[in-house]
């Protein structure tokens, strides 16, 4: 069974459709792509999914659930974790306490006895301190935990949104253009992480990505979207001959003129 | 309750005739209201529209501009129209100002900055007018012209309401002149829709909000004035209410939009008017029941009846 | 499990500071213990509103509501059924509140919790209404409550207010909660719901993507936040021994606001110190009210000037010190050390 399936999903911007009946089907353990070129719908996508918005018509299913109208909290605490396009870190707080907020949801101790510092409450604080320093050094951030995370370098911050992602124990890990700025070596040094990591950690990963190239060489699925609508779907080899993805990416435009 | 239902009862049983003509008289009067509510609204939202900042000082230069004609009056000796001119001049130049020292700024510090920074000049604004205007209650200078009582086919109204509908009418057009019909007003919009944007493509950013504040508080000068002519006691804090009722109006119509702030103004004035006339009771507790239709529409509607996404 | 040497340190100031306060409560006048009870309660205003609106990025104008209801509650609950006979000539106050009559400390602790009630019913909407929206109905909601508080006579005896309040409050009662009220929101804000409130502050949608539930927390730091505000209303009204709805104004708010965005939104270290400062400040100002003689020449007193300077600090300090006195910096022990350790070698260097 899929871990995670998106069933003729539509979400509506007023007059734009900018995701349009989308069926999507994620196997655990996978590492898939989406991708499309801007505005394709790919980050509606994920917020469909995350529960930030609520889709016009269809549903989504997580491990069997339907998570269609969850609140994003549930959604995150029930085991699907995300990273954001344009970085969204806790920017005033240290880099260690960002990664701690995702931890804070099992926090079981009330909220007196975390005020008292309660044995209940120690015990968890310090187990989601490890957890989080053992986060930072997978991601090799260990040695800023106690920097702010706004002053991070920029390639440091998506790095430690993947930490602070990961402290959610996620069972999906969705990606948004994790490799939005960086340059080639970066990149390909980045896609390793990403594959480490879900070996790693056991995760699914969707990740979204702007440039095929990127993708190609490690997504195992991958699906292309355009104006909101899936366009093509299959292994990289098919994705890299299929006509109309060439089309989709080299813009209706240049070929079709010419 | 008893009032209430006997009130309630007259109204049914009683003199059909003269009840409606009584409640011809509340509407007449609600309407007048709802055109000044209406007004101070516009302001709200124009300011909110162009700079997405909530004037907070809006009901201050409200109260303001009814200090400025009564000075107008009293120490110069103006004729009375005169100084409603001249208070109009100086309130738009009082806005200009407080934009210029309060807000510009901070217009790119974090939000909480330049809200603290409104709060701050409502503050100073009531503080200035009970030092320099003193604490005490003011009578508002009444133009005989203006308090005759009309006596059409029976209801009963004053100079004053019709007058306030007809000028708040005739600043109404005025403004839909300058907003869809001028380059200023095209400047406008374009920056409420997208401020980034319309200020690339090489629109005079301060020059536009500056406008902005003039015109919104131009309006609130005019319908400070009607204000005091109806309720001729003027003091520092005779804005607060006025401005957060018009506040809650902006916020139903939907704010950024002329048309709603106007209705939401309506609605409003009727409340306030009715709720005296046919609730005395419950009269007292207005601004509890305007404050509770405000979170209504904020959890219900917050774009408001007229408001765009 | 206290071992660290902070918690020696921490231990040892609060007896020296007690010890202070005692000898305050006894030996000075009544003018400058009334000025100390009145920084007190500034302290626990500041800082229940600056874990609101610095911590958890809510900006809310609502203080003064809240310490509307626990000022009046508690007075309720400890004035004598006789006091409260007196007071209320116009119309008899209901049923059973003019019968009973309890201590201070559950009184106060009772209009605390109803102040905590309406921060609930307040912090809820906040969910949906944000930024300056939150603002405006947090202020809506405090001029309500004056609005309420003025018609509902028979609970309130309305405009008249409540006149002959027995003075409980001393400065055990006003410094001892306003180091309950630091405690207990340090402590809370450094702890893992406090991490959560501030990931709120910084960027709700992420907060939120990391299953930090809004709701659940927005409504904490207001129950929270109300509360103290409700226990300073209380120790206020038995303070200045008259209350009445119109005395919990949009202005008192404002004063709170002042004295948040002076010490530092975030900082509870900043808080404490403008909470005494303002109060000190204040009633410094007081001069400026009072007819004075300066070389002969008499100045009359200005009323409302007090308000009226204290209105412009607050403008040049939202304009020009965004940050306030410590902006979100705190102190703590470590930072005393380090600093004394830095002067010693740099005199040994
Ligand atoms: N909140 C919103 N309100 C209105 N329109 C939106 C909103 N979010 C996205 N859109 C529109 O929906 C379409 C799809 O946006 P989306 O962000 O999903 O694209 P994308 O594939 O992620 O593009 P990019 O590669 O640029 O990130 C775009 O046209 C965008 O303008
Ligand atoms: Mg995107």
């Amino acid at each position: 069974m899929a871990i995670l399936k998106l069933d003729k999903v539509t979400k509506k911007f007023g007059g734009l459709v900018a995701v349009n009946n989308v069926s999507l089907e994620l196997e655990q353990g996978q590492l898939a792509g989406l991708i499309g070129p801007n505005g394709a719908g790919k980050t509606t996508i994920f917020n469909v999914i995350t529960g930030v918005y609520r889709p016009d018509s269809g549903k989504v299913y997580f491990m069997g659930i339907d998570i269609t109208k969850k609140k994003p909290h549930e959604i995150a605490a029930l085991g699907i974790a995300r990273t954001f396009q344009n970085i969204k870190l806790f920017h005033r707080m240290s880099v260690l306490d960002n990664v701690r907020v995702a931890c804070h949801f099992r926090l079981k101790a009330s909220v007196f006895s975390a005020v008292l510092d309660l044995p209940k409450y120690a015990r968890e604080e310090r187990e989601m301190t490890k957890e989080s320093l053992d986060l930072l050094e997978a991601v090799g951030l260990k040695q800023l935990a106690n920097e702010s995370a706004g002053s991070l370098p920029y390639g440091y911050q998506r790095k430690l949104e993947i930490a602070r992602a990961l402290a959610t124990r996620p069972k999906i890990l969705l990606l948004d253009e994790p490799a939005a700025g960086m340059n080639p070596e970066e990149t390909a040094e980045l896609m390793r992480f990403i594959k480490r990591i879900r070996d790693e950690f056991g995760l699914t990963i969707l990740l979204i990505e702007h440039d095929m190239k990127v993708v190609m060489g490690i997504c195992e699925k991958i699906t292309v979207l355009d104006h909101g609508c899936v366009i093509a779907e299959g292994s990289p080899k098919e994705i890299q001959n299929n006509p109309e993805v060439i089309k989709a990416y080299l813009g209706s435009g240049v070929y079709a003129r010419s | 309750m008893s009032d209430a239902q006997a009130s309630a009862c007259a109204f049914s049983s009683g003199g059909v005739l003269m009840n409606l003509t009584l409640f011809l008289q509340h509407l007449a009067n609600g309407v007048a209201l709802g055109f000044v509510f209406g007004l101070v609204a516009i302001g709200y939202t124009l300011v909110y529209g162009v700079v997405k900042l909530v004037n907070f000082a809006h009901g201050d230069i409200f109260m303001m501009a009814a200090f400025f004609v009564y000075y107008g009056i009293v120490l110069f000796s103006f004729p009375w129209f005169l100084s409603f001119l001249f208070a109009i001049f100086l309130t738009a130049l009082l806005g200009i100002s407080i934009e210029k020292v309060a807000y510009k700024p901070l217009r790119n510090a974090p939000r909480i900055s330049s809200l603290c920074s409104a709060i701050g000049m409502s503050f100073l604004l009531e503080n200035f007018a009970i030092v320099v205007f003193g604490g005490r209650q003011k009578p508002f200078y009444q133009p005989a012209v203006l308090n005759k009582t009309l006596n059409v086919w029976g209801v009963r109204i004053q100079l004053v309401t019709i007058i306030t509908i007809v000028v708040s009418i005739g600043a109404l057009f005025f403004l839909s002149y300058l907003v869809y019909k001028t380059k200023m007003g095209l400047a406008m919009r374009a920056l409420a829709y997208d401020f980034d944007t319309a200020r690339l493509m090489g629109i005079n950013v301060d020059r536009t909000i500056t406008f902005t504040f003039a015109v919104g508080s131009s309006l609130a000068a005019i319908s400070a004035i009607f204000w005091a002519l109806r309720y001729p006691q003027i003091w520092p804090f005779m804005g607060v209410f006025p401005g957060w009722r018009a506040f809650t109006a902006a916020i139903i119509g939907g704010i950024g939009s002329i048309k709603g702030a106007m209705v939401g103004g309506f609605l409003i004035g009727m409340i306030s008017i009715l709720l005296v006339a046919f609730l005395p009771d419950l009269a007292g507790y207005r601004d509890a029941f305007i404050f509770i239709m405000l979170v209504f529409v904020l959890l219900f509607k917050p774009t408001g009846l007229f408001g765009e996404t | 499990m206290y071992k660290q040497p902070s918690f020696w340190l921490t231990l040892i100031a609060l007896v020296v500071f007690f010890a202070f306060i005692s000898y305050a409560q006894n030996n000075f006048d009544a003018y400058v213990i009334r000025i100390m009870n009145v920084a007190a309660i500034y302290v626990i205003l500041g800082v229940s509103l600056n874990l609101i609106n610095g911590f958890t990025g809510q900006f809310s104008l609502g203080h003064a509501g809240f310490m509307a209801i626990g000022a009046y509650a508690s007075a309720l609950l400890y004035m004598s059924p006789e006091l409260k006979a007196m007071n209320f000539f116009i119309k008899p106050l209901i049923w059973p509140l003019n019968r009973i009559q309890i201590p201070f400390f559950p009184a106060l602790l009772i209009g605390g919790l109803l102040a905590a009630g309406a921060g609930f019913l307040v912090g809820a909407p906040c969910m949906r209404v944000k930024g300056d929206y939150l603002a405006i109905v947090t202020y809506g909601f405090s001029e309500i409550i004056r609005v309420l508080f003025n018609n509902l006579q028979s609970v309130t005896n309305g405009p008249l207010g409540l006149k002959g309040l027995p003075t409980y409050t001393n400065l055990w009662w006003s410094w001892g909660w306003a180091v309950f009220t630091v405690f207990f929101i340090k402590r809370l804000i450094d702890s893992s719901y406090g991490r959560a409130l501030k990931a709120i502050r910084d960027n709700e949608e992420a907060a939120e993507a990391m299953g930090v539930n809004l709701f659940y927390h927005k409504t904490l730091a207001f129950v929270v936040g109300a509360f103290f505000a409700g226990i300073a209303g209380g120790l206020l009204g038995s303070l200045v021994m008259t209350i009445d709805p119109n005395a919990f104004n949009i202005m008192l708010t404002f004063q709170i606001v002042l004295i948040v965005l002076l010490g530092g939104l975030g900082s509870i270290t900043g808080t404490v110190i403008s909470g005494v400062l303002i109060a000190v400040l204040m009633e410094w100002l007081r001069i400026v009210e009072t007819p004075m003689k300066i070389f002969g020449i008499t100045i009359p007193g200005i009323s409302g000037m007090r308000m009226l300077i204290f209105s412009i600090i607050l403008m040049i300090s939202v304009l020009f010190f965004r940050h306030g006195i410590l902006g979100d910096r705190e102190f703590s022990w470590q930072g005393v050390i380090s600093f004394f350790k830095r002067r010693q070698s740099n005199r040994g260097g």
